[in-house]
This record gives structure tokens, sequence and C-alpha cells, in this order.
């Protein structure tokens, strides 16, 4: 680990409208190689957290250490499948950044392209449609996007909602290649077992109710803090969050 | 075969349309594209609407169309804020309201019998009436338009593929879409002269929808567009000459018919189907078969 945390969020408050109070005193750090989920309710604050770290919302007091501008996945549910671009056009628009309007994106940068849509096992669909590909490979592409960008931090935003098993699966084991190289991952999810196997447990109910390793957050309290009525009990040690969310 | 085909184009005025369509659809073609994938063409009409009260003004008062379509657009954003502001009307309602009824002012002086002749040709264009001062302006401002639309390509891309994520690139979506509505309003005042404001819009919406129909690439839909227009320009003006129908509604029902034609063939986005646009059949990527 180096000496500096990647991302350090203090007393950060703010929304969308001025007094709406989306979060509330949120503090936490990450670390390289650390994988945080982020577990909240629908309007709990992950989207507000996500756009505030990427620079889009401005917040009404607190402040955000981020070294380097973090890659952004979106949850696939919400990509445009009529967009006219092949999975490699969408791996490589993670080279944009770093290349001005009037270049052309150089022959390394569409290696690395194709060697990040092969590390997410799709190096047969780089020239497929995006809109033709499952759930799960639009899922990967856009993590292969990500890996283009060479960031330290990804803030990933439901990476496996409607996503198949199989893929599934596949981007969790891409997740755990990518804490091992060191990169920085924020996930946002509902599934209280991924949460489990991470390092640390973001849980916002618009404010934080708390951060910590999973062993100590995601107690039945915690979580019926962050949830509300939307978290059934099953049993001591395995509760889950309906998600309501509308597509 | 080569009289009837160049028989239309014999004198200048039919030379002067015909680099006026060439020039119109190199710009119109290639925004289309981008309007659609913007989700904007509520806005395309809308602007173009909206435009008419100033540039009718402008046209009365001898001022640079230029200022007047600015003013007209002007007004229309703050007739749409004012109306949106009362809750009982709402955003969409508020934006209906406003643009009826600037188009309706915009008609009622184009259409005066106290306005001046050829002003009515704000609303429906005249093509063939295209001298070679408003060529050098469509030029003009077609070649900004298109140089802008390159440069922005990338950023462009990114703030309709992903507007969230773009930000992450580099991109700040607001300013680019912005900035395509003014190429809109800059592309519409090109084509003014030649199409008129009502009619300019099937020229940018229509090739462009039948260009996406028929490419499941970006770089190449952009092309198709810009060629499909240029296409319908032309097939619009041999129908004019042949059947003495008028210029620009004549270049408008051949964009239109472009695309009811790009429906026999769509492309499989979110199919599964590949996607050809000439030649044989595709092969099925599921059945392997063509």
């Amino acid at each position: 680990m180096t000496a500096a945390p990647v991302v350090a969020v203090r007393r950060l408050s703010g929304g969308y409208v001025a007094g709406d109070g989306a979060l509330v005193d949120v503090n936490f750090e990450v670390w390289p190689g650390q994988v945080i989920a982020v577990l909240a309710p629908n309007g709990g604050g992950k989207t507000t957290l996500f756009r505030a770290l990427l620079g889009e919302l401005p917040f009404s007091s607190g402040e955000i250490e981020l070294p380097h501008r973090p890659a952004y996945v979106p949850q696939t549910e919400r990509s445009r499948l009529d967009f006219p671009v092949s999975a490699l056009d969408v791996a490589l628009m993670g080279a944009y950044g770093r290349t001005p309007w009037y270049r052309r994106l150089s022959s390394a940068d569409r290696e690395v392209g194709r060697a990040a849509l092969d590390r997410v096992g799709l190096a047969d669909r780089s020239r497929s449609p995006f809109g033709t590909l499952s759930g799960g490979q639009r899922q990967r592409v856009l993590i292969a996007r990500a890996l283009v960008q060479e960031a330290p931090v990804i803030l990933l935003d439901e990476p496996l909602s409607g996503v198949d098993r199989v893929s599934a699966t596949h981007i969790e084991e891409i997740f755990a290649d990518l804490s091992a190289e060191g990169r920085a991952l924020l996930i946002a999810t509902h599934d209280i077992a991924q949460a489990r196997r991470s390092d640390r447990v973001l849980c916002l109910a618009r404010g934080q109710v708390a951060f910590g390793p999973p062993d100590v957050t995601l107690s039945t309290d915690v979580l019926r803090r962050t949830y509300g009525a939307e978290l059934i009990v099953l049993d001591e040690s395995t509760a889950v969050a309906v998600d309501h969310h509308a597509h | 075969m080569l009289d009837v085909l160049l028989e239309p184009f014999a004198d200048g005025i039919g030379q002067r349309a015909l680099m006026e369509v060439v020039l119109v659809g190199v710009v119109c073609g290639p925004l289309g594209v981008w309007i659609l994938l913007f989700r904007q063409t509520y806005a395309a009409e809308s602007i173009s609407h909206a435009m008419l009260p100033g540039l009718v003004i402008a046209a009365l008062a001898g001022f640079p169309l230029l200022l007047g379509a600015a003013g007209g657009v002007l007004a229309a954003a703050g007739a749409i804020a004012l109306a949106g502001r009362d809750e009982r009307v709402g955003p969409d309602v508020a934006v209906a309201v406003a643009i009826t009824t600037l188009f309706g002012l915009g008609a009622a002086l184009a259409l005066s019998p106290e306005a001046p002749p050829r002003i009515g040709e704000l609303l429906f264009g005249d093509l063939l009436g295209v001298s070679e001062g408003d060529l050098v302006a469509t030029g003009l401002l077609a070649a900004a338009v298109v140089a802008v639309l390159a440069g922005s390509h990338r950023a462009l891309a990114l703030a309709a593929f992903d507007p969230v994520g773009a930000r992450s690139l580099g991109t700040r979506p607001g300013p680019i879409a912005f900035l395509l509505l003014v190429l809109l309003g800059l592309t519409t005042l090109a084509a003014v002269q030649s199409l008129g404001n009502l009619l300019v819009l099937a020229l940018i919406v229509a090739p462009a929808a039948a260009a996406l129909n028929l490419t499941s690439r970006l770089g190449p839909a952009l092309a198709l567009a810009a060629a499909l227009t240029v296409a319908a320009g032309v097939s619009g003006l041999y129908l004019s000459w042949y059947l003495d129908l008028a210029g620009g509604a004549s270049v408008a029902l051949c964009a239109v018919a472009l695309f009811g034609l790009s429906l026999l063939r769509r492309p499989a986005r979110a199919t599964g189907r590949p996607l050809r646009v000439f030649g044989r059949a595709p092969i099925d990527v599921f059945t392997g078969t063509r």
C-alpha cells in the first residue's frame, strides 16, 4: 500500500438541490487495491455520492480528495442499445480523455483497447455492435472501457444488476484482478452477499450509517438502519435488500 | 439518357440549386445523425419554428437573418422559461405553447398582405431562387458546422452514449448538448433560403434516420447520412423539374421516401443480425444462413 489514500471524503454534505440533503456528513477513505461496497436504498445517496466523486455535483460542505480522475462504469441496464458503436469503439472511449481532439487515437491506444476486451473475455466480439451483446457482455465492455482509461479508481454502479450468472462470475474475477494490481473499486450494490466479499462497506441512508470491514458493518442493526422497510431478515446471518429500482 | 440527367442543370438557376443542395446535404446529414442520437428531434423542430418571427422581422427591417434567428431563439427560450415557471403549465406544455405562438406570429407576419414579396419563402424556401451570394453564405455556414462537428466528434459521441460517464472521460455533456443546438440553429439558417424553416427539418431528420437504419457504425452512419441527404436533394431537383413541383417540397418528399426505403433493410443493432448496406445478404450470426 502507498502512504496516501486514492479517495478521501471528509464531512461531505450536499445534494441535487440546495438544502436537499441527499448526502449528510459522509466520511471515508479508500486505499489502493481496496474494494468498497456502497450499500444504500434507492434514493439513499449512492448516485449522489458517485456524481460528487465525478465532479458533476457541487456539494454544500466538506471536501473530496481525489488526485486522479476516476473511471465510471454505468449500469448496463441503462446503456444505449441503439447507439451505432462496436464493442471496440466503446472500449476505446476510455482513451478519449487523453487524446487531443485534433489527433486520431494512437495505434498503441487501439492495442490497449483490444487487450482490455481480451482481458474481459470479449476479444472475439470486438467488432460486434454494442447493442447486440448480452447484458453481462455489455457490462464487461464498459469495464474494458474503464481499463483503457487506466484510472486508479473505478466507480461501478450496480455492475452485477441484470447480468447472467456466468458473466457475474467473470466480472467478480476481473474485480479481484484489478484489486490485486492496486486499483481501488467503489461498487454500488444492493447485494449484501457481494458486500460481504469486499474490503470495506459504506452504508448510506442519506447520511452515513456506517463504514468499516464487512464483518463489523454488515450487522442486522446497521442494515436495518440503512434499508429500513426494504430489508428482509431471513435468519441471523442472512438478510436481503429488496430492490425497487424501476428501469 | 445523358440529356435527361443534365437538362435540369443546363442553366445557372439549376446549377446554383444543385450546388445548394449538395452544400446543405453535406451538413444536414451528419448533423441529423447527432440530433437523432441525442434524441433532440423535438428540439430541432422547435428551434426551426421558433426562429420564424425573428427571421421575418429581420427580413422586414433589413437586418441580417442571423441576427433575427438569434433573436427568435432567445425569445423562444424566454417564453418557455416564463411559461414553465407556472406550475399549472409544466415544461412540455410550456414548450408547445411558446413554440406554436412564435410560429403563428411569424407566419402571420410573413403571409400578411403588407409583407414584401418572397418573405413567405422563409417558410417553404425557394430552391430555384438561390443567388450566388446565398451560395457563399450557405458554403461558409456549412463549412463552419462541419468543422465543429468533426472537431467535437468524440465529445459528441461520449455525451450522447453515456452522459453520466462522459464526465469521467473529460467531456461535459451539458455544454456539448448546447453546442449541438447552436449548430442546429446555424444549419437551419444556412438552409432557410433554399428549403424554408419548415422543410429543412425533413432534410435533417429523414436521411439521418435512414442512415442509422442501414448501418450500425457511427462513422459510416455520418458519411452515409451526408450521401443520402445529397441524394435526396438531387433527386428532389429532378422531381421538381420533370413534374413541375416546388423545389423544396420535392427535396423533402425524396428525403422522406429514402427513409421509407431504409425501413426495408433495418440493421440488427439490438436484434443480433449483422448489417450490410449494399451487396449480398449478410450471414445471420445465429443460424449461419444468408
